[in-house]
């Protein structure tokens, strides 16, 4: 186990007093040193939103991208560099609004890379809208009369696109949620973890209080049983009096870069540049045009 | 451009003829024209293709266009000289271009023309002779024979190209081919009293196969690729940029290269971005609409400072407009593009062969300046197929990034965006101990920290349009910057840019040889635009003219902004590329005011 000061960063940090996100934080940090990950040996993605701040809260190679896109960014970057761990880190609104499309890709392409959603429940660094995830008839700044829609369901939807790895995780609770972390930085595949995070300033429903009364962990219920997809359709739909914390769903199937012949060659971004071959390739290319 | 470009005053010969061919979707018209393109081009003519298609899959009338020449040819030509007619409808749409004295050959199993005085008429059975064989589906392949025939191609060259395009498909079909071809021949030969004002006369001596390539602009611009080092592709299908992708798809693998599909095209731009960020050079390829959606990554990419290139192949728009129509309506968005000033470059190919140059260029300049760099191909570049001059591999350098290399001495303060004089900061590679850092879509300090004060934004927006000063100065010295053509002391100058080149090369070898002072000028690149080059250009002229496939004239607007001159506009804006002969009309009218004569 690495020394968790290996991952302090000296940036000055924004989050409210008392905000999940440090929880959080305090997780991936513990993760990564549980797992000997060195800070170079890690890189981050974050799109936009409070809790996409969090690279530059520790000491690893980040990348912010923007809203919503860095999933995207974060599979360009692991099919050139396998060899780093990438995790990709970002809100509810983020990962499930804006970005919604590549989460959902994400999940079927099974590229090995690991996705947690710090998921509040509301839209927190423009200040209080709400969120795909705020429940309906949530009161925010635009939704005075209560939020109209239902609220998505990330794990059903990561499940249903065919996800490998679903786990759901609690800010508050950040040595449970570590493991998680850590189980799924070492899956192969996608691995979703949605993390309930209690925002102390916007979302006076979902406190932690609220969280507490709620969840319990699946791996202490009579038949559970990860690999069973019925199974887990029923845990990812519970939601309301008890809300299921834990690794819902969990199957080995081959990445995306296992299925590319190419790929297993080593990774891309070390290819030399002026291969000797340069000109022999290109000779064969041009015949096809005379 | 080709050597000859190089040739001031040299006028093109106009030893050529142009042929249409028309039917319906699914008759092979596709397939006739390329393969006589190609049996023109093997036996040493010069050929320059065109084609419309529907942009429903199956049904709908289809044309395809070749002109073929002793000499190379630029445009896609004025008049037509041969109509061939598979249907009424091909017939009905395409007579009227006809020129008086043309060629009309048809199949006279499906439409039986009037007489015209003056116009020679062939016809030919295609329907029955493919029956005859029964290989009804044939039937275009009759009419290549035939058309090998009657303009005198070489038989064994024609049977070598239909040998290699369509063998691939199984010796059954191979030798099914081969006897339509010479049931074709034969027919023309039996039956056909040649008196055809065109007969595409064989160059003395076997010039060319070996050093010419018959290939499209999305297959050049490919190949550039290739040779520029690519290893990563990410796009999203979109008419007219697809084929693109499906080339490299089969291509990349083979030089160790990898290509994915994206869910749209901003995971297309991501994904390369992320790719290039990790070491690889990307890139992707899309068409206007694809380009509006990734304009916010775009700005990102420059940000962020990752090197990229995106290809955009313009097609009429706007919106969805029509996708497969040419166009070249997307400058202004590929060089301004994005919410508040960030820099990119912007090269223009200016042909076929140069859609290769211009993918070299742009993944070296991405490379270098750490930005990301559009290519501005189009509609009618990517898909016409034309005969061109082997590349040139002296021309093709792989620059590598500036990458930061640890100090050794334990001083762990890496800073990614360091201000530099060039602009240009040593960047490291995740991975690299010592090198860590985090890449910032916020405004940020050279060690990535976000940060809003008013001097460090105005340090680091300088520090990044600084590259652009930088890269502007090394593209001047490069000698394929600019394209100039014409007269070395004009009166009146073309200004113009990528495929427009092309029409406007015939027009003003027309023009030189009615004895007008005329010049072209072609920046290849719009971004930085050559402006000390172009200021001396325009300086003594009397008249500039701006041809441009767009409805507001959006290098005409950005010259006219920056030299505050009249510039005299040529607009086309109806899905096709310009003639010869409408860039040659506007010159004319533009002399002919503006340029008093100098001598009775």
């Amino acid at each position: 186990m690495y020394d968790l000061k290996l991952y302090e960063s000296i940036d000055e940090n924004t989050w409210c007093p008392g905000c999940g996100d440090f929880g959080i934080l305090a997780a991936v940090k513990q993760a990564l040193a549980q797992l000997e990950l060195a800070p170079h040996e890690v890189m981050f993605f974050s799109g936009i939103g409070c809790g996409s701040k969090l690279p530059h809260y520790l000491k690893a190679n980040g990348y912010d991208s923007l809203h919503g896109r860095g999933i995207p960014v974060a599979t360009g970057f692991h099919l050139v560099n396998p060899e780093l761990k990438v995790i990709q880190v970002s809100g509810d609104g983020d990962s499930y609004g804006i970005g919604g499309n590549h989460f959902v890709n994400a999940a079927r392409r099974n590229v090995d890379i690991v996705h947690i959603v710090e998921n509040n429940q509301i839209y927190a660094l423009t200040k209080g809208q709400y969120s795909p995830t705020s429940e309906k008839g949530m009161i925010t700044t635009t939704t005075p009369e209560g939020a109209i829609e239902v609220a998505t369901n990330p794990l059903a939807m990561a499940l249903a696109a065919g996800a490998t790895f679903i786990a759901r995780g609690f800010a508050n609770d950040p040595k449970y949620l570590a493991n998680l972390i850590a189980r799924g930085i070492m899956h192969k595949g996608y691995a979703l973890i949605d993390v309930l995070q209690p925002c102390i300033t916007y979302n006076k429903i979902n406190t932690k209080e609220w969280y507490r009364m709620r969840i319990y962990r699946v791996e202490d219920e009579q038949g559970y049983d990860p690999a069973d997809k019925e199974w887990a359709f029923r845990k990812a739909l519970e939601w309301g009096e008890k809300i299921p914390v834990g690794v819902i769903y969990e199957v080995s199937l081959p990445t995306y870069e296992e299925q590319v012949a190419v790929l297993k060659q080593g990774p891309l971004y070390r290819q030399p540049l002026h291969g000797p071959t340069m000109a022999e390739d290109f000779e064969k290319t041009k015949r096809e045009f005379m | 451009m080709t050597k000859a470009a190089d040739k001031t005053m040299a006028p093109a010969v106009t030893r050529d003829v142009t042929l249409r061919i028309g039917g319906e979707s699914g008759e092979g018209i596709v397939t006739t024209g390329e393969v006589l393109a190609r049996i023109a081009a093997y036996a040493g003519l010069e050929v320059y293709t065109l084609r419309t298609i529907p942009a429903e899959i199956k049904g709908g009338h289809v044309m395809f266009q070749m002109r073929v020449g002793s000499e190379p040819v630029h445009s896609e030509g004025d008049a037509l000289d041969i109509l061939l007619a598979f249907n009424q409808e091909a017939y009905d749409k395409h007579h009227r271009e006809l020129r008086a004295g043309g060629i009309l050959i048809y199949d006279n199993n499906e439409l039986t023309p009037p007489a015209i005085a003056g116009e020679i008429q062939y016809a030919l059975p295609l329907t029955s002779l493919a029956k005859g064989i029964d290989f009804f589906r044939g039937k275009n392949i009759v009419a290549i024979g035939a058309l090998v025939k009657i303009f005198g191609l070489p038989y064994d060259k024609a049977k070598a190209v239909v040998e290699r395009q369509l063998g691939r498909r199984g010796a059954d079909l191979l030798a099914k081919n081969l006897q339509a071809l010479e049931v074709g021949y034969t027919y023309a030969e039996q039956n056909i009293t040649k008196e055809a004002p065109y007969n595409l006369g064989v160059p003395e001596g076997e010039r060319g196969a070996d050093h010419r390539l018959v290939m499209s602009g999305n297959q050049a611009l490919a190949i550039g690729a290739l040779a520029a080092g690519c290893t990563f592709y990410a796009g999203y299908p979109i008419t007219p940029a697809s084929d693109i992708m499906e080339f490299l798809a089969a291509e990349l693998p083979k030089v160790g290269g990898t290509l994915i599909q994206a869910e749209d095209e901003m995971a297309a731009l991501g994904m390369a971005m992320g790719a290039s960020y990790a070491g690889a050079r990307a890139m992707t390829a899309t068409s206007g609409p694809g380009l509006d959606l990734m304009i916010e990554l775009l700005g990102h990419a420059s940000m962020t400072e990752t090197p990229v290139v995106i290809v955009d192949v313009q097609r009429a728009g706007p919106s969805t407009g029509m996708p497969t129509k040419t166009s070249q309506g997307d400058l202004f968005l590929a060089v301004y593009g994005g919410h508040d000033d960030f820099p990119r470059l912007v090269v223009a190919p200016l042909s076929v062969e140069d859609c290769f140059y211009a993918a070299v260029d742009a993944f070296n300049l991405a490379e270098k300046y750490q930005m990301p760099v559009i290519i501005l191909s189009d509609f009618a570049l990517s898909n016409r197929v034309e005969t061109i001059p082997s590349f040139d591999m002296s021309r093709v350098q792989r620059v590598q990034r500036l990458l930061w290399t640890a100090s050794g001495d334990g001083d762990n303060s890496y800073r990614r965006y360091r201000v530099t004089e060039s602009g240009i900061s040593p960047m490291s590679l995740p991975g690299m101990v010592g090198g860590s850092y985090t890449a910032e879509g916020l405004e940020h300090d050279e060690t990535g920290a976000p940060g809003y004060d008013p001097e460090l934004h105005t340090t680091m927006m300088e520090k990044r349009f600084r590259k652009v000063r930088t890269a502007a100065d090394e593209i001047r010295t490069w000698p394929h910057a600019i394209w100039r053509y014409g007269h070395p002391e004009p009166e009146v100058g073309i200004v113009g840019w990528g495929s427009t080149a092309g029409p406007a090369r015939e027009a003003i070898d027309r023009a030189l040889a009615d004895g007008m002072k005329v010049a072209a000028f072609f920046p290849r690149f719009l971004s930085p635009l050559p402006e000390a080059e172009l200021s001396a250009f325009v300086a003594p002229l009397k008249a500039v003219i701006v041809p441009e496939l767009n409805y507001r004239g959006q290098l005409a607007d950005i010259i006219q902004g920056r030299f505050c001159m009249q510039i005299h506009r040529l607009n086309k804006f109806t899905g096709q590329a310009f003639t010869a002969g409408e860039i040659y009309r506007k010159i004319a009218a533009v002399y002919s005011e503006w340029v008093v004569p100098t001598s009775a």
